[in-house]
Order: C-alpha cells, then sequence, then structure tokens
C-alpha cells in the first residue's frame, strides 16, 4: 500500500504518521470529553438508572461515582496509561461488591459511557464523517480497553472476596466451643475429607492447649458418611488429644456410619462413645466432676 | 545433655530442657529406675513441653520408664506433649498405650495425688490405666 | 534444585542434627509447624535406620518445587548390608531390631512420596518427600 504513489505519504498509510495523529485525535477527544464534563456525566447517570443498573445504590451514590469513573476514564484516555484506572476499579469493586452489585451491571456501566461519549462524538463530528471516522478509530480501542480493565479488576476483586468468604467458612465450619471450664465441644457438619480432618485435628489440639481442656465431646450427628480415611484420621485426633491429656467422647454415630465402621475394621475400642451430644455431655461433666442437678434441690429450704 | 532429676515429696520430676539423642534417653531412663528405688519414689512425671519432635526411640523409651517405674511401685505420667509433636507421633502409630498423659506439670501433679489418693483408699498397690 | 546440605550419620547425636537441620530448611520453605515436626520425625527414623543397621551413612536436604508445588526431598543413603526384603521392611511391626518397628512404614506414613533402593552387600538409599501447595 505504501507504494501507491500519491497516497504513499497520506497520515492514513504512514505507521508514523498514523500514531502521531492517534494521539493528536486522542488530545482533541479528550478536550471534548473535558469541555462537556457536566452534560455527558449527567447523561450517563441518566442512562444508568434508565436501564435499571445498579439498583442497590442511590442517585446520589450513582452520580458520584459515575463522576468518579468519568475522571479516571478520561485520565485514562490521556495518558494511556492504565494503573490508576486499573486501581480505581479495584477499590469500587471492594466497595459496591458487598452491596450486591453483579457482574452484567459493571460492563453495563463501562459499556453505556463508551455509547454515551461516542454518540457526542457523533453530534459533534456529523459534518466532517471522514474526521468522525477518525476519531473513532483512535477511540474505540481505547474505550475497549478501559472496559476491559475495569470488568477483569471488578471480577477479580469478586474471586478474591468469594476465596476470603471460603477460607472463613472453613474456619467456621468447624468451630471448637468452650462449653464450661476445661470442656470442649467440636460439633462437625458436613462432608470430612482428609485435608479437612486435617485442619480439625490441628484446631482442636490448639485448642485443649490454650483452654486446658480435660475432657473433649466432638459430635458427628451432622456427617452424612464416613470413610475408612476419614475414619482413621478420627481416631487419631482421639489418640492425639489424649497424649495432650484430655479424654475425648465421641457422639452422634449414626447406624449407617457405626455399621460402616465395623465393616470396615476400624479399631473403635480405644474410643469412648456415647448416643447422643447431650448424653456426651453429662459423661463428660461426670468426668470432670461436675454433678447437675435441678434448681430446687440445690436451694435451701426457706 | 543430662536430664535434671527432682526430687519433690514422693515424687521424682525430670524436665527434659532440650532436643535428646538415644544414649541421653537411655539414661535418663536409668537413672529415672535407679532412683524410683532408692527414694521409694510413688510417682515419676517426665516434663517433655521441650521436645519439638518425638521419634520411636523417644516414645519406647518414655513407654519403657512408665512400664519399668510401675514395676517398682511408681505411677508414671508424661506432660506437656506439645499439640503438632502429638500429631505428628500419632501419624506416625505412636500412642503411648497404657501411659499416663497430663497437659503440663500442675496437671500431672493432681493427677498424681489422684491416683496415689485412689491407691491408698484401696490399701495398697494398684494399677490403673487410663486410656 | 538449590545444592544439597549432606549431613554424615555416624553417631546418634548426628540423628538430632539432622531432624533439626530438615526442621530449618522446611521452616524456611513455609511448611506449617504441623509439618515441620511431621519432616523432623521422619528423618529421625531413617537417620537411626543408618545407624542401626549399616552403622555409617549420610542424610542429604534439599528443595524442589513443581509446578504449584514445593518440597522437601529428603535422601538417606548407606553402604551397609541392604535390605534383602523391601516390601516386607515396608510392612508394619517388621523389625530386625527389636525395636517399635516403626522406621521405614513409620516415616514413610508421614511423607507424601517414599522410595527405597537396596541391593543386598551393597547399601541402600531412601529417598522422601514431603510437598507444600504454593500461595495456599
Amino acid at each position: 500500500m505504501a507504494t501507491k504513489g500519491k497516497d504513499a505519504q497520506s497520515p492514513l498509510t504512514d505507521p508514523q504518521a498514523q500514531t502521531e495523529s492517534t494521539a493528536a485525535l486522542l488530545r482533541e477527544l479528550v478536550a471534548h470529553l473535558r469541555q462537556n464534563r457536566t452534560q455527558l456525566r449527567e447523561e450517563w447517570a441518566r442512562r444508568i438508572t434508565r436501564a435499571q443498573l445498579l439498583t442497590a445504590m442511590t442517585e446520589e451514590e450513582i452520580f458520584a461515582e459515575a463522576t468518579s469513573v468519568y475522571d479516571n476514564y478520561v485520565e485514562a484516555l490521556e495518558t494511556g496509561t492504565f494503573e490508576a484506572l486499573q486501581a480505581y476499579a479495584r477499590n469500587l469493586s471492594e466497595r459496591i461488591i458487598p452491596r450486591g452489585v453483579e457482574t452484567h451491571e459493571v460492563v453495563g456501566i463501562v459499556l453505556l459511557l463508551r455509547d454515551v461519549l461516542a454518540r457526542s462524538l457523533f453530534g459533534k463530528y456529523h459534518e466532517d464523517f471522514d474526521k468522525l471516522n477518525r476519531i473513532l478509530d483512535a477511540y474505540e480501542p481505547a474505550a475497549n480497553r478501559i472496559a476491559n480493565t475495569v470488568a477483569v479488576g471488578f471480577v477479580q476483586e469478586r474471586e478474591r472476596i468469594i476465596r476470603q468468604q471460603q477460607e472463613a467458612i472453613r474456619e467456621l465450619s468447624t468451630p471448637v466451643l468452650q462449653v464450661r471450664e476445661r470442656l470442649l465441644i467440636l460439633p462437625i457438619i458436613g462432608v470430612i475429607d482428609p485435608q479437612r480432618a486435617r485442619q480439625l485435628t490441628e484446631q482442636l489440639l490448639r485448642a485443649i492447649r490454650t483452654n486446658r481442656a480435660k475432657v473433649v465431646v466432638i459430635d458427628i450427628t451432622g456427617v452424612a458418611a464416613m470413610d475408612s480415611n476419614v475414619a482413621n484420621h478420627l481416631v487419631q485426633t482421639v489418640e492425639a488429644s489424649r497424649l495432650l491429656g484430655a479424654t475425648v467422647i465421641v457422639t452422634g454415630l449414626s447406624p449407617e456410619i457405626a455399621q460402616t465402621l465395623v465393616t470396615i475394621g476400624v479399631d473403635l475400642s480405644e474410643m469412648a462413645t456415647v448416643g447422643d451430644l447431650q448424653g456426651g455431655i453429662e459423661e463428660a461433666e461426670r468426668l470432670l466432676g461436675y454433678k447437675v442437678l435441678p434448681l430446687e434441690e440445690v436451694t435451701p429450704k426457706a | 545433655m543430662e536430664v535434671p532429676i527432682l526430687k519433690q515429696g514422693h515424687y521424682l520430676i525430670a524436665s527434659i530442657q532440650s532436643a535428646l539423642t538415644d544414649a541421653d534417653l537411655s539414661h535418663l531412663r536409668e537413672a529415672l529406675i535407679e532412683r524410683v528405688g532408692r527414694f521409694r519414689a510413688r510417682g515419676v512425671i517426665v516434663d517433655v513441653t521441650a521436645l519439638d519432635v518425638m521419634d520411636s526411640f523417644a516414645v519406647r523409651t518414655l513407654r519403657d520408664i512408665a512400664h519399668m517405674a510401675r514395676l517398682r511401685g511408681a505411677e508414671t505420667v508424661i506432660v506437656g506433649i506439645q499439640p503438632e509433636v502429638a500429631f505428628a507421633m500419632v501419624q506416625l502409630g505412636l500412642t503411648l498405650k497404657g501411659v499416663s498423659t497430663a497437659l503440663d506439670l500442675e496437671e500431672g501433679l493432681a493427677f498424681l495425688n489422684m491416683q496415689t489418693q485412689v491407691r491408698i483408699e484401696r490399701g495398697g498397690p494398684g494399677r490403673i490405666d487410663r486410656g | 534444585m538449590a545444592d544439597a546440605l549432606l549431613i554424615p550419620i555416624t553417631a546418634d547425636v548426628d540423628v538430632v542434627t539432622a531432624r533439626q537441620r530438615g526442621r530449618d530448611l522446611a521452616a524456611e520453605a513455609g511448611f506449617s509447624s504441623g509439618d515441620q515436626t511431621v519432616i523432623a520425625a521422619a528423618i529421625s527414623e531413617i537417620a537411626r535406620n543408618i545407624l542401626m543397621y549399616a552403622k555409617r551413612g549420610e542424610i542429604a536436604l534439599s528443595l524442589v518445587a513443581n509446578g504449584d508445588r514445593q518440597g522437601v526431598v529428603v535422601v538417606a543413603r548407606d553402604q551397609g548390608p541392604g535390605i534383602r526384603d523391601v516390601p516386607r521392611a515396608l510392612q508394619d511391626g517388621y523389625s530386625t531390631s527389636g525395636g517399635l518397628g516403626l522406621g521405614l512404614p513409620g516415616a514413610r506414613r508421614l511423607m507424601d512420596d517414599f522410595e527405597v533402593v537396596s541391593d543386598a552387600g551393597k547399601g541402600t538409599t531412601v529417598t522422601m518427600k514431603k510437598w507444600r501447595r504454593m500461595n495456599a
């Protein structure tokens, strides 16, 4: 193409000149966006509301965020660097994710802004179709990159929050409770895999030490199934607790699990078991030397 | 590394201060058993709080101490096993079966007091197994 | 792989040194204190095996990375009499030294990978690894 005679030096076909003209076009574009900031920002906020995006936020909040996004957007267009925008997108996501804002809403508002700005460019350059085309050629790749940056930032932040919550749930799913001095209860609910069994044991052993526990009741009423691996882990947990000086009582073995354990031949001879959690706590209190009496037997008669 | 053995009333307390070699452990076993006889001890406490690992030799030595002391009329309690150490022990298959354990020195003393009390009440030496 | 740390095993004090170095290396590589203890216990078992059956040998400690995992590698070498029946030596309760018979099978239970190569009359090499997920 460059050898096509008179067009050879045209700004559109010479890569060097084209880059320069792209920069010049972007400068012109940025100036336009700055000049019409108030009006374009309002138009954008209006369209966000009309499209029923960000419904979890008030109109004032939408307007405030729209202003920040707009300014960051223009800045990214101007400088061609995305770090500031990226940081802002992450920060924005952190604030709006807990309020239930969805991925499609974030992508939606950025695309709306792209459209609002594109329309304003149509309005400004509609008489010079050639110029409009060149402006759009400069604008579109940058706008797409911005939309991409914001969307990716949002999704990454969402994933980070999900990972954090999973961690918290895992911690929560093995709560070691102190019901009275020297007595711990560990109710296990759900599915136990080797990793969780391991974590659970480590947590329990640490709790025995910090709470100076003498008796631990492990309640497995909420455990649906148990294979030989998990059963052996349970036996190990009981043995390790004893090495620290604590007695373990296991409660809530379902008939199915009891049958499984006997069938696969897990050695439970060393394990104290009691039918249900209440019975387990009573047994634990007996071991600790407590005696639970109804109040009228304790209160001296008047 | 010599393990200091303190005599306190009817009890002997061996508190391990640092990592021990197999020879150190064997020496501890001999010293304790000799002293159980010499001081007519009723109880032995081995404090292993300072041990950051216990392998089969250490566990076997502790078990031997408990069994030999019992034959000579003293009850043994191992105190201060760390959570990580306990977990590694059970994975190795080392559970100190038939040997009493307690959280720390204070608990160990309370346990021995209770055990000797029971023995005196029952009138004579008895075997009390835990776990 | 980084250079291996070599610890000669000729006396029972070397068993203590080997397991302490192993714990330090595992700590450096970011293993939890529970795993550090497990690695130290496994090293203790195989180092003692060297002393009991071959009188002398060495333990090499190193770190490896494999994708998103990092591992501690423990290699125990001796020129002792070798193990005639390796599968049997890995069974629980098998021991020719009057011990608890937990040396090899115990160490194997503690580690993730475990391999024994033995030539009767020429010696034994035990290679064992413990893995840790990185950024986990």
